[in-house]
This record gives structure tokens, sequence and C-alpha cells, in this order.
């Protein structure tokens, strides 16, 4: 065990490029922005902030796999680099997608947010210790609910904002509570020692509700069932990038979080659900919130009329299955799960991108107002249906492979006949019924005549057709090379 | 043989082009997509002419796709798979030129149907069922898309029906086949490697799971009672795009039956063949006997597809090799002719009358304004009904003489079945071409004059006649392909039942 200094450093070089870039863009805006005009600080601020995320992605590169840095603090593994190469080049695509829709008052502040937020998602992705993973989570939290609210303009920004903090701040006391009871319960902070510690012990009530707590914080911050409330409303009212973002970069982070504190760390807590009727664990709950999020973000969705609500209650359901990848990680590591996350980041955030230059040409948010994209833009609608296809799970696209990966690691958790897979069935199963959502949103684009009144071809700013164009190219890509991704990652449970 | 491949390949490069080509204008478009599908039709053709029947799957292209789950880009054809491809390329052609009078977002319409072409041929020539399984999905959205946006008679229940059913049963089919990966010691998903796991899972297990695939696959096979979809959707559906639904999207469902859900489960084969026969007597029977009463032109045709399709899935549930070369050979002709029918109906007729319902068409004396189109139905019909010299009696003999060594009472409900399409292709001839025959002196012509048959349709029309024909005469050059194959070591497990 070392507490080198200059390793910590060289660790969180890609942190330091992000806080960096963030005052950077600060900084410009106030020196120089008076000059310029508002279009022209926004795009500054969004090639400042580029420049700063590429930076730090050349950087988790170039570091690659460290190990444990300072002690157990941090740990840089391959899950670690994949997570912070993933959720930077999410965050990429946020900067591509708020190129893509009217600039906000404050574009600098609104860039330098977005980056540190981003900060909190790559120390999430590699916290180690229960303090830093906290503190990562909630710098990535509260940067979130400022992105929500960010539209000083609109009331349902502000609405968004409102719900997201609410709910958010509720899940964190709830975390720090079971962070708490975890420390009284063994003694220590550190996951790995944590882990020793309840290798010699039995639950007991006190872990058991420190369990509860953790799951349901996480419930909040995944939007898992029946925790998901706040989700709908802060997808709808959040400014486009925003909504990106949550809905991508920190749900990848996320995950990547839970998996490490859930696994590796309270591993020893699982239980057993390989076959009902078993001793309790966490992999009961999550299971139940895998169940009752895949069930209601599904049949819910069925009943939207605004893209945005359903793209948040088809969050819900995705993230069922999300949970179903956690239980598989069991079985086949964080492999699937990543992927799984990883892709439909992607597709969702390109979902809002296109969602977002639609709005800036006088659309709404109703799936109506869809109606004749592939004549008022080819482009768009051609990437919209990939993203929409990718969250439907039509091969070849990623989001088919994804499922079919997480799919075949669950169905070997205590095979068909256990929890995990009914749990697999029922996912399934629903994964028909998603179709038809999913499609009543492409009808609308690819095959309904546009409204007289919105009829005009529509413009796509440059770098927001790139963005999307790139962010298409990843899902056909990786969907038709999935051990891209996956060779990160080795076959084995965590 | 080892050009293939390039079926798949050229089908979706196709479909970009002519996308890309469909913006500029409709003409290129469709010359890209005529080009395409003669090109792929030919590389059937020239592999058919090197085809040496063996009972060996021949391996075309084997690399490692995904090790992570060792699974495998393994495409490989024997002589099922050959008389398939070749129907495919067929079919296809046809299709497009019976598509040449689309005008609205011409490159659009190609794109959508290369597409579905692409995957249709991927399928055929899959031996890992991973790629099975997602050529067999990429096929749907070009399905939906085409009936949505070119369709006619409440198109968008139609495609949004077959789009459902369809990926119903592609999940139940995932189900099934996730269910052997995830309890068998399997180390991939090529067949024979899901085969030899699914033998040591309990028998109660395998039972469900061949209920699982075998279920999934028939949906798009048009089994009864899970038929509904086909009579919407082909009549919903473009005149291109029911010909391919018809003629091989069908055959999608019935070939996976055949090749994924038999030869890995046979002992599941051996327990649910009375339930899968009787549904399919249901099939053939019921739909001919609703087709026999529709008064809308498409849906006596899309109905007789559900019933000729009946007698697919009894060949197949008849299980032995006899029945199954019928089944296979069943699955060519009606492609070809339920191809021919919907290109009458939907192409020759539609467009030039504007009118489906029998009652108003009875009132025209269709045999004399347009005589090429009469003669082209007529022979059609004939072949539909079984008629000798057409590629349905071949077909149909062989599956009731081997049904017939399995259960003569089955083969006799068949055999009625076979009567009763023999009524309603008749009774649908006699309305629509000859209602006013005996009348002739109060004809009622249309209002305006009908537009003349244009060469597209004459080729595309021939192109399908010579085809039933020539395997009506000739049914060897079919049966001496798809014979060897049914000798393959995963067929065998067929033939046995299960038993090792």
């Amino acid at each position: 065990m070392s507490y080198s200094y200059s390793l910590l450093a060289r660790a969180l070089l890609p942190e330091m490029m992000l806080v960096a870039g963030a005052l950077l863009a600060l900084t410009y805006d106030l020196i120089l922005g008076r000059r310029h005009t508002l279009g022209e600080r926004r795009s500054a601020a969004l090639w400042i902030g580029a420049t700063a995320l590429v930076a730090a992605l050349y950087d988790s590169v170039s570091i690659g796999v460290l190990g444990p840095v300072y002690g157990h603090t941090l740990r840089l593994d391959q899950l670690a680099l994949a997570t912070r190469v993933g959720v930077l080049g999410l965050a990429l695509l946020t900067l591509g997608v708020a190129a893509g829709v009217k600039a906000t008052r404050h574009p600098a502040e609104y860039v330098a947010i977005i980056l540190f937020a981003t900060t909190g998602f790559t120390l999430m992705a590699a916290a180690q210790h229960l303090l830093v993973a906290f503190v990562a989570l909630e710098l990535a939290s509260l940067s979130l609910y400022v992105l929500a609210g960010f539209d000083k303009d609109r009331r349902e920004s502000a609405e968004a904002a409102l719900k997201y903090f609410l709910f958010g701040g509720m899940a964190t006391a709830f975390l720090l509570f079971g962070f708490s009871l975890i420390y009284g319960a063994t003694g220590e902070l550190d996951l790995t020692r944590i882990a020793l510690v309840l290798g010699h012990n039995k639950m007991t009530l006190l872990l058991a509700l420190a369990l509860v707590m953790v799951l349901v914080a996480f419930g909040f911050k995944a939007a898992a069932a029946p925790f998901h409330l706040w989700a709908p409303d802060a997808y709808e009212g959040a400014p486009t990038p925003s909504a990106a973002l949550i809905a991508s970069a920190s749900k990848l982070a996320g995950f990547t979080l839970f998996l490490r504190l859930l696994w590796p760390g309270l591993g020893a807590l699982a239980g057993d659900i390989s076959t009902a009727g078993n001793t309790g664990g966490w992999l009961t709950l999550v299971a139940l919130l895998a169940g009752a999020s895949l069930l209601l973000g599904n049949l819910a969705a069925l009943a939207q009329s605004n893209i945005r609500r359903l793209l948040a209650y088809s969050a819900i359901a995705h993230t069922g299955a999300m949970l179903l990848g956690v239980i598989a990680a069991q079985i086949a590591g964080a492999g699937p799960l990543f992927y799984y996350v990883a892709t439909y980041g992607v597709a969702t955030a390109g979902a809002f991108g296109v969602i977002a230059v639609l709005e800036t040409n006088g659309g709404g948010q109703k799936i109506t107002d869809l109606a004749g994209l592939s004549r008022r833009s080819p482009l768009l609608a051609g990437c919209l249906a990939v993203f929409i296809l990718s969250l439907a799970g039509i091969p070849p696209l990623a989001g088919f492979f994804g499922k079919f990966a997480v799919f075949a690691a669950a169905l070997k958790v205590g095979g068909v006949a256990g929890p995990a897979g009914w749990l697999t069935m029922l996912a399934i199963a629903l994964s028909a019924v998603a179709l038809y959502y999913y499609l009543v949103v492409l009808k609308q684009a690819l095959v309904a005549a546009p409204a007289p009144a919105n009829s005009g071809r529509i413009r796509v700013p440059a770098a927001a057709a790139f963005t999307l164009v790139v962010a298409a190219a990843l899902i056909v890509v990786l969907g038709l090379f999935p051990s891209l991704l996956l060779n990160f990652f080795e076959l084995r449970p965590v | 043989m080892n050009l293939l491949p390039y079926t798949i390949y050229f089908s979706f490069a196709g479909a970009v082009l002519s996308l890309v080509a469909g913006m500029r204008s409709a003409a290129t478009a469709r010359a890209v997509a005529l080009l395409t599908t003669v090109a792929c039709w030919g590389l059937t053709l020239y592999a058919a002419c090197g085809f040496t029947p063996s009972s060996e799957m021949l391996t075309l292209v084997d690399v490692l796709w995904i090790p992570q789950l060792g699974i495998r880009y393994h495409l490989a054809a024997d002589g099922i798979s050959l008389t398939l491809v070749v129907l495919t390329g067929l079919a296809a052609t046809a299709g497009v030129l019976f598509s040449w009078n689309i005008e609205e977002r011409t490159g659009e319409f190609f794109a959508f149907y290369l597409a579905l072409i692409g995957s249709v041929y991927g399928v055929f020539l899959s031996a890992d069922a991973f790629l099975f399984f997602t050529f067999y999905e990429i096929a749907i959205v070009p399905k939906y898309f085409l009936i949505a946006n070119w369709g006619s008679t409440s198109r968008e229940y139609g495609a949004m029906k077959l789009a459902l059913y369809s990926f119903a049963g592609s999940a139940l089919v995932l189900a099934g086949l996730l269910w052997i990966y995830a309890s068998g010691p399997a180390e991939g998903f090529g067949l024979g490697q899901l085969a030899q796991a699914a033998v040591t899972m309990g028998h109660r297990e395998q039972l469900a799971i061949f209920a699982l695939i075998f279920t999934g696959f028939a949906v798009l096979a048009g089994m009864f009672p899970f038929h509904t979809w086909a009579p919407t959707g082909h009549v919903a559906a473009p005149t291109g795009a029911s010909m391919l639904l018809a003629g091989v999207v069908m055959k999608l469902g019935a070939y996976g039956c055949l090749r994924v859900a038999m030869p890995l489960i046979p002992a599941g084969l051996d327990f649910w063949q009375p339930v899968i026969a009787w549904l399919a007597v249901a099939g053939i029977i019921y739909a001919g006997l609703v087709a026999l009463v529709q008064d809308n032109f498409k849906f006596v045709i899309g109905y007789s597809s559900v019933s000729h399709m009946g007698f697919v899935l009894l060949g197949l549930a008849a299980a032995n090799p006899l029945a199954v070369a019928g089944a296979v050979l069943q699955m060519f002709s009606h492609g070809v002719i339920a191809g021919l029918l919907f290109a009458v109906v939907g192409r020759m007729v539609y467009e030039r009358t504007h009118t489906r319902q029998l009652e108003v068409l009875r009132k025209m004396p269709l045999h004399r304004l347009m005589p090429f189109t009469a003669v082209v139905f007529v022979l059609a019909g004939l072949a539909s009904m079984g008629m000798p010299g057409f590629s349905g009696f071949p077909a149909e003999l062989t599956i009731l003489i081997g049904t017939w060594q399995v259960s003569k009472v089955w083969a006799l409900a068949a055999a009625v079945g076979v009567l009763i399409a023999a009524a309603f292709t008749l009774r649908v001839i006699q309305v629509s071409f000859f209602g006013q025959a005996n009348s002739a002196a109060l004809p009622s012509t249309p209002d305006h004059p009908l537009a003349p048959v244009t060469w597209p349709e004459r080729t595309g029309a021939i192109l399908l006649l010579a085809a039933t024909l020539l395997i009506g005469l000739k049914p060897d050059l079919l049966h001496n392909w798809i014979g060897p194959s049914l000798q393959s070591p995963l067929m065998q497990a067929i033939w046995s039942g299960g038993a090792p």
C-alpha cells in the first residue's frame, strides 16, 4: 500500500484538466466575453470545453490502468478506465447537443458546470472509498441540479430542477445514512477493507438497514421504479443538453459506482437469488427494483404523448435491464453491464440531440411534432431512427447486443427457474411491448406527412450534425463489433 | 458457391445506393434496385450451377465474431438454403419489376426493400444461431416502413400488427435460444453446439424450449392461430412488399422451424408433433374457408397464403424426409405463386381499376379489358390449386404422401384443404375476371380506359410463371438439392425423434 502523492497527481490528471478547462472557460468569458455576441461566446465556451474533455480523454487513456491509488482511495482498473472514457465521450456528445440549441444567457457557466459534473463522473468511476464516492456523487449531482434549472426563461426548467433537487437531496440523505451505518458496522470506509470485515460477519439488522438505505438512494439516482417520479418531469423541463447528460453520462458513472460498491464492497451481503426462497441480501432488493422498473417503465411509456416523457419512461425501463446487468455481473463481470449502459447513453444522448435541433426549429415536445421529419431533414430522421431502433433493441445496432449480453449472463444466474431467469424472461417479453412505443415515434418521423404549419426544411448546425452522425456511427459500429468494447473486460465475476 | 455471401452485401449496399440515388431521380433508384436484385439472383443461379448436392453444409465464411460469447460469423449453404436463396433472388427481382410504378419517395422505398432482401438472404445462409437471429430481426423494421409508408387499406394498423407479431415471435425465439445457451454447456451459438447442449437438458425443459422456439418462428410462418397478422399485413402492403412478405418472409418462419427449432430439439418435435400437425391442418382448412367468403380480392389471396403455408407446416410436422422435402418444395412453389397472385391483384388489377371489391370487379368484363392479366391470373390460379404441371402439384403431393405415412387422418384432412383451395380459387377467378361472361350485353366498363400492361409487369409475370412451370414439370431439379441435405447429421436427429 502506497500513499504516493505523485501517483495520485498522475491518476487525477483528467480531473485537473476538466477543472482547468472549466476555469478557463469562465475566465475567458469574463475578460473577453463582453466584446462578443452571445453566439460567439457560446462557441468559444464550447470549444474550450471540448478541448478540456479531449485532453482529459487523452490523459485517461495514456494513464491507463494503474490499480489502487493512494492507499485504496481510488482504484484505476479496467472498469474505471472504460467508465472515464465513456463519461468523457458522453460529455462531449452533450456539448455537441448544446451546439444545436438556442444559446442560453450564460454559455460559459453552462459549459463550466457540465465540466464540473463530468469531473464528478470521472471520480465516481474510480472511487474506492465511501467518502470519495460520496463527494464525487454530490459534485456530480449538485452540478446536474443547476444544469436542470439553467433555462431561467422557462418555468418548466425551474420546476424540473426543483423536483430533481428535492428528490436527489432526499436520496443523498439516505445514502449518507446508509454509509454511516456501514461505517458503524464495519469500522472501515474503504471498500476493500469493508469487504474483508464483512467476509467474517453475517448479515445483521444494522447491515440490512444500511443496504436498504443505500439501495433506496441508488434507486433514486438511477431512476428505478418506485423511486422514478422525478425522472419524467426532469427530462421534460430541463434544457435538452442537461437532460442528455442526466440520461447518459450520469447513468454510466452511477452504475459503475454502485457496481463497485455492491460487488467488491458489499459482495458478502449479496445473498443468493439463484433459486426462489433463499436467504435475503441486496440481490433480492435489486431484483425487485429491476422487475418494478421494467414493468412500470415499459407500460407507462405506452401512454405518453410527449417525446421527452416517453424517453424518460423508456429510461426507467432500461434501468430495469441495467439492474439485471448488476445481478449478472456476478457471473459475467462488468462487461455486459458497461456495454449496455454506455451504448444506451450514446443512443439517448443522440435522441435528445435530435430533439434539441427540432425544438430550436419551432417544434414542440409532442411526438406528433416529429411528423414529416424525414422530409424536413433526412439527416435528423436517419439519426433518430438509428437511436430509437437501438433503444428498441433491433440488431445490428448496439442496443440489441447490450440486451443480448445482459440477458445471456443473467440467465446463467440460477438458470431459467430462478428469479433472475424470470426477470430475464419478463424483460424479453416486455421488449416486444417496447417496440410499440418506439415505432410510434418513428412512425411520426419517417411515415407521417409534415404538419402544414411546420413543414420547412430544417437547417442543422454543423457541430450538431457532426455530433449526431458520430453518435449514430458509434451505435452501428459498436453494434456490429461489440468486441471492441467487451475486450476491455474479462468475462469473470467482479 | 463462395460468392453467395455477396448477395447479402450487395443487397445492403444497393439499399444505401438507392437511397442516395433516390434523392436525385426516381429512375436511377429503380435502376439501382433492379440491378442489385438481378445481380444477386444471378449470383444465386451461378452458385446453383456449380452446386453438387451433398449431405454436408458447405461453409462459405466462418470467422470468430464476438469471442466473449463464442459467436461466429458463420455462413453456410446446403440444398435447402440454396433452394430458398434462388427463390429470394427470383421473388426480389419480380418484386422490383412490379414496384416500377412507385413514384413517391422511390429511393427510400427501394432502400427498405433491398434491406429486407439482404436480411432475408442473411437468414437463409446463417449457420450460427445468433447470426440467424440477427438477420431475422433486421427484417422486421423494413417491413414495417414499407407497409406504413407505401401501403393502402389501414396501412398503419396492418404494419404495426405485423411488426409486433414478428417481434413477439422473435422474442420467444430469443428466450428459447438463450435458455439453451445459459443452461447447457454450450460454448457458443453454432447450431451444432446448441444442439449438443440441448440434448443434455431435462426432457421437460426441452419440451418447453421447443415450444418457445417453434412457436416464435411459426408466428412468421402464419401458423393458425397466430396467422392474423398475415392477411391484414399483406392486404395493407404495397404490391412489391406483399409479394416479398408472402413470397419469402413467411418462408423465414418456416425455415427457422426447420433449421433451428427442429434439429436443436428433436425430442420436442416428437412430443409436440400432433399439436403442430393439427394446428397446421386447422390453418389449411380454416384459412381456406375464410378465403371462400371474402369480398375483397386481396384478402382472398392473403388467406390463401395462410392456407398454403399450412401445408409447409404440416410437412414439417410429419417429420419424415419425404414430407419435409415436400415442405421445402412447397416453400419455393408458394413463394413463386403467391408472388404472382399478389402481383396480379395489387398491381395489374388494382392500379387500373382502383378497387379490390369483388362485387365491383364482377361488373367489369375484365377478361376482355385485360386479356394478358386474365391469362396470367388463371394460370397462377391453376398453379395455386395444385394442378399437375405447376410447382404446387409435386409439392403438395409429396407433403400428402409423406404425411400419409405418419397419420392417415392428417393427410385426409389436408386433402380436404386442397379441395377448398380449388373452390376459393375458382370462385375468385370466376368473379373477378369472368363476372360478366354470361351477360356480355351489359358490360359496365370503368369510366376511364385501363392503362396497358407495361413491360416490367410482363417480364415479371413471365419470369414467375416460367419458374412455377419449370419446377412443376421437373421437380427433380429441386428434389435433387433438397434430398441429400436432409441426411446431414443435424437433420438425422429429427428422423430418429431425438433418440441418439
